[in-house]
């Protein structure tokens, strides 16, 4: 019994280097994860809108939280899955890998600059100003998106496609360090940005009706990002492996 | 429904914040499929360059 497990689990393991066996994986799960994906934005969206109260001291200028804090979260989990995926594919060699960085890249740039343009947004009445250079919150997350930028022009820069995926590798891996600080920014540095709300490992500062559709909409976000990482993943494999037999067999089966 | 949408003062902050929410998932996902589906067509006309004439119609992208 264990030993088939077992056999069964290694197997599946290597199928997850295998092209042909991620893309069809990809191209399954991703129309579950776009429906989920829904259901849980417009719930959470609504739940946000209209069925959270109004913030005592915010009024009705927090409900901002629920785009805001979601698009921060996603930014940061895309930058630990290109970063964790790319540094698995440099060690092991494993292509797929290195696709699966590439394709966190995109999405994980768009994310990081949502935040930190609703961070703006919701700055400027609370605040009184949209940016503040000194603050080292806002710092950390704009260098988050020029490490998503420097991670995709750094490939770009490339024509070979094996080297380009080694050293973007290890520009991924040594951003790493700026997570943490993102996270503690708001603890070691209290300038501007406030303290943390929901990621306390104590109580969250916050009421169960106003956290509920935060938490649905962090999930929602988290789940559209795995979507498209499922059709991004599946265009980068066909640019890697476009002249395999089985792209030909797969380009017959939909073109006939 | 005007004091909904008038968001207690706040609306042009909620709304232009909820909006280039929106128009950020919306390219997201225009850019992810077109990723894929781009791929699919330029790798038709490579491996056979005699169609490269004929536009494949991607029905099922699985």
């Amino acid at each position: 019994m264990t030993v088939t497990l077992r056999v069964r689990f290694v197997r599946w393991f290597h199928q997850l280097a295998s092209p042909p066996y991620v893309y069809r994986l990809a191209g399954q799960l991703a129309p579950w994860f776009a429906v989920t994906a829904g259901l849980l934005l417009l719930t959470g969206t609504y739940g946000g809108l209209v069925l959270a109260p109004a913030d005592y001291l915010q009024g009705d200028g927090f409900r901002i939280i629920y785009v805001h804090v979601p698009s921060a979260y996603l930014s940061m989990l895309a930058y630990i899955i290109m970063a964790t995926s790319a540094v698995v594919g440099f060690i092991w060699r494993i292509k797929m890998a290195h696709g699966l960085a590439v394709s966190a890249a995109p999405l994980g740039a768009s994310f990081t600059l949502l935040a930190l343009v609703t961070g703006g947004i919701w700055g400027k009445p609370m605040w009184g100003t949209y940016w503040q250079w000194a603050d080292a919150r806002l710092m950390s997350e704009l260098l988050l998106l020029f490490l998503f930028a420097g991670y995709m022009v750094l490939r770009a820069s490339f024509d070979d496609r094996e080297k380009a995926d080694r050293v973007s590798a290890i520009l991924a891996a040594v951003g790493v360090i700026n997570i943490p600080i993102i996270h503690y920014s708001v603890e070691w540095w209290s300038t501007l940005h406030q303290g943390p709300t929901i990621a306390k490992l104590d109580q969250p500062s916050i009421t169960m009706d106003m956290l509920s559709p935060l938490l649905v909409m962090i999930l929602g976000f988290t789940i559209f990002f795995a979507w498209l990482l499922c059709k991004r993943l599946q265009g980068e494999i066909l640019n890697r492996e476009g002249h395999a037999r089985w792209v030909e067999k797969l380009l017959e089966e939909i073109t006939r | 429904m005007s004091e909904f949408l008038q968001m207690g003062g706040y609306a042009a902050y909620v709304w232009s914040a909820y909006g280039i929410t929106l128009i950020v998932l919306v390219v997201n996902i225009w850019a992810a499929f077109r990723s894929h589906t781009g791929a699919l067509v330029r790798i038709h006309h490579e491996n056979r360059p005699e169609r490269s004439g004929r536009q494949p119609t991607v029905r099922q992208i699985t």
